[in-house]
């Protein structure tokens, strides 16, 4: 057993005998088209059956909703305007001003423009409205709530350092989705394609859904990386915007773009996932986003809760043995 | 934003909505004259995608409420059943035994139903995790079921004037009885208190927040409906210690809960309150301290000690109940989640932390 929650290196708490570097995506919001050549990728690379009902969701151009058991990239669509955009370059500059520590070269390294307090950065023309896009992705965490939790073992670490559930194992009891801080994995049940009642002959010819009533969730297409090859979504983006490589790569780049933006004045860019003193101990899937994480369906401050579990047993001990005393306490006194 | 030579010609435009938020709320015309949208529901103090939830609900539906009550049934029931077995109490311990029995059988079917495939139950048991309160809790129910059901087929055996097909067996069931009863009534605590953990362990707002006081309303919970089960079926003069526990159970319970919800994040604890959750939760004290106090008032009376029996039983499955539907309620609503989690980042934020959060400027 690793550790339950701090900064660690996930693939030899896993035990991996050999030095596989970590992998994981670098997905830079700030240059998303959004196109969902990713989703389309994914399910095709992944045979996902289709995900709910094809409806209008009502939420900009996300008819997606979230990421689930047979979703595994979901790109948001968020739009806003001025008022909005000035709220969050005001949060991004305020996360600059409380000094958050720096991983990695010295500040001496790092590009110029890191303190931004009472500089004034903004361009004179903060627009009108903006479009944010967004493909959301399993994170991968270092601590993984779903791993942790899975009883059976059919969650495991690879030898990537990311996190995949062999279908065959699970048994389908669904602590994993609970689990899970982020909300990423879910259990597949069949019935999700209710196509209309005329189309019946092509409603037969759907393919069954595999893998029904077995918790389901992005591999970071572990067959792609056991060949060499970068996973689906990452192969499929047009703009670069998700970015596949060693996890510490992705994380030099994704400072190094973060820092960029903020040279340009857009103090709204922020990073998501690159903090390994966070909650989850750093996830393998970082993002750089343009406003607060809740915007965008993510949590503001995920903690895996496994992190908690020894205080639980000794909590749960102290309870056990409380109920002992008043079952002996029952018995002494009747005695008498 | 375009200017044309036209513009002058447009009528005033409506002063601007504050947007705050990507977006609040689930999104639906609901009004105007439908020509430009609408604001769908009241203005949130906090910001969402479309009113989405952030974390997923486990897919457990009542089965798992249902266990989560026999279990802990089951559980105190073992301990008086060894208590009676220890003390001299024959029918108490009979009684107990069978009742364990009985609920830790229909427990793990409803566990079983549950699974999303049940042809995968053993799953469970070709590995141990420490990390897994599942795992733990399989396990557990496992131990203790092999001790209850040797001590109950015991009991079965002898009621039945020793004509289960046992031959010579029959020595070795007797030689194994008393040891059973004991091995049951150590993994009997357990077996009420890990649920707690299972639930605590998970990033459903309401149950993640309970985690430290959890145990203690569920061993709580445990101990009044065991010995309200005992006090149903067994007469008063050997159900003594079964009205005692009763009321320590029903002081426990009414205490623990009170404090949990004290010291529980005030937003996390708000589906504790409301709707289905609320009224049960309510319900099953209002039920818990009718139970005890006529356990306590007139628990000698066989017709009252019965009633309040059934109370206490009742209060148990409504406390499990309300705390299941609670926390399911809190992970269908995104503001349970984030509320929570951006208050205690602000709380760090203002105590100097500012190392640990997943947001960073670089």
């Amino acid at each position: 057993m690793g550790q339950l929650s701090g900064p660690t290196d996930p693939t030899a708490d896993a035990h991996w005998e050999h030095n596989h570097p970590r992998k994981g995506f670098f997905t830079d919001t700030s240059i998303c088209i959004g196109c969902k050549a990713c989703e389309v990728a994914c399910k095709e690379w992944n045979h996902n059956p289709q995900d709910g009902n094809l409806e209008l969701l009502g939420s900009s151009y996300d008819n997606t909703g979230a990421l689930g058991a047979s979703t595994w990239r979901h790109v948001a669509f968020v739009e806003q305007g001025r008022d909005r955009i000035t709220e969050a370059r005001e949060s991004g500059r305020a996360l600059v001003s409380l000094g958050m520590p720096r991983v990695g070269p010295p500040a001496a390294a790092a590009p110029a423009g890191q303190d931004l307090t009472g500089v004034d950065t903004t361009p004179p023309d903060t627009a009108d409205f903006r479009w944010l896009m967004s493909s959301d992705v399993c994170k991968h965490c270092t601590h993984a709530g779903c791993l942790d939790v899975c009883p059976t073992g059919a969650l495991f670490r690879t030898e990537f350092g990311t996190v995949v559930v062999q279908d065959d194992v699970c048994n389908g009891c669904g602590t994993c989705v609970a689990g899970c801080p982020f909300g990423v994995i879910e259990r597949r049940s069949n019935g999700t394609v209710a196509v209309a009642a005329q189309r019946d002959e092509q409603h037969a010819e759907h393919p069954a859904v595999p893998n029904v009533g077995v918790a389901q969730k992005c591999t970071l297409c572990y067959d792609r990386l056991v060949d060499g090859e970068t996973p689906a979504c990452a192969k499929a983006c047009p703009t670069t915007s998700i970015k596949f490589g060693d996890h510490d790569d992705m994380v030099e780049t994704a400072r190094e773009r973060v820092a960029d933006l903020h040279a340009q004045g857009l103090t709204e860019a922020r990073l998501y996932g690159a903090n390994e003193l966070d909650g989850v101990g750093g996830t393998g899937s970082v993002f750089l986003l343009l406003d607060e994480p809740e915007v965008y369906g993510l949590p503001p401050d995920p903690r895996v809760p496994t992190a908690d579990l020894p205080q639980m047993y000794r909590r749960a001990g102290m309870a056990v043995a409380g109920m002992v005393a008043a079952a002996a306490v029952a018995f002494l006194g009747g005695r008498a | 934003m375009t200017h044309s030579d036209f513009d002058s010609f447009r009528p005033p435009e409506p002063a601007r909505r504050r947007r705050t938020g990507g977006k609040r709320g689930a999104g639906r015309r609901n009004g105007g004259d439908g020509s430009r949208e609408m604001p769908m529901v009241p203005e949130a103090e906090f910001t969402s995608y479309y009113g989405r939830p952030v974390v997923k609900p486990a897919p457990w539906g009542d089965d798992v409420a249902v266990y989560l009550f026999l279990g802990g049934v089951a559980g105190g029931s073992a301990l008086l059943g060894l208590g009676g077995q220890l003390t001299g109490r024959p029918t108490l311990r009979r009684n107990a035994r069978l009742g364990a029995l009985t609920a830790v059988s229909l427990g793990a079917v409803a566990l079983v139903k549950d699974l999303g495939r049940p042809e995968r139950f053993l799953n469970m048991l070709r590995t141990f995790k420490v990390t897994s309160p599942m795992s733990v809790g399989s396990w557990i129910l496992s131990a203790f079921s092999a001790g209850t059901a040797v001590s109950a087929v015991a009991e079965i055996d002898r009621m039945s004037g020793e004509r289960l097909p046992l031959g010579p067996l029959r020595k070795v069931l007797q030689a194994v009885e008393g040891p059973a009863g004991f091995e049951a009534a150590l993994f009997a605590g357990p077996l009420a208190a890990y649920t707690a953990v299972l639930l605590g362990d998970t990033a459903t707002p309401t149950w993640n927040a309970a985690h430290e006081e959890l145990p203690f309303v569920f061993v709580s919970s445990a101990a009044l409906a065991s010995a309200g089960l005992a006090m149903i079926t067994t007469p008063v003069h050997e159900a003594g210690p079964a009205r005692k526990l009763a009321a320590l159970g029903v002081v426990g319970d009414v205490v623990a809960t009170r404090v949990m919800e004290h010291r529980m994040d005030p937003v996390a604890a708000e589906p504790l309150h409301e709707g289905k959750a609320g009224a049960m939760l309510k319900w099953s004290e209002r039920l818990a301290v009718a139970g005890g106090l006529g356990t306590l008032l007139a628990g000698r009376n066989r017709a009252v000690a019965a009633a309040s029996g059934l109370a206490l039983l009742t209060a148990s499955a409504l406390t499990r109940f309300g705390v299941f539907e609670a926390g399911l309620a809190s992970a269908k609503d995104p503001r349970y989640t984030i509320e929570p989690q951006k208050s205690r980042l602000a709380a760090r934020r203002a105590a100097g932390i500012t190392g640990d959060s997943i947001t960073t400027a670089g």
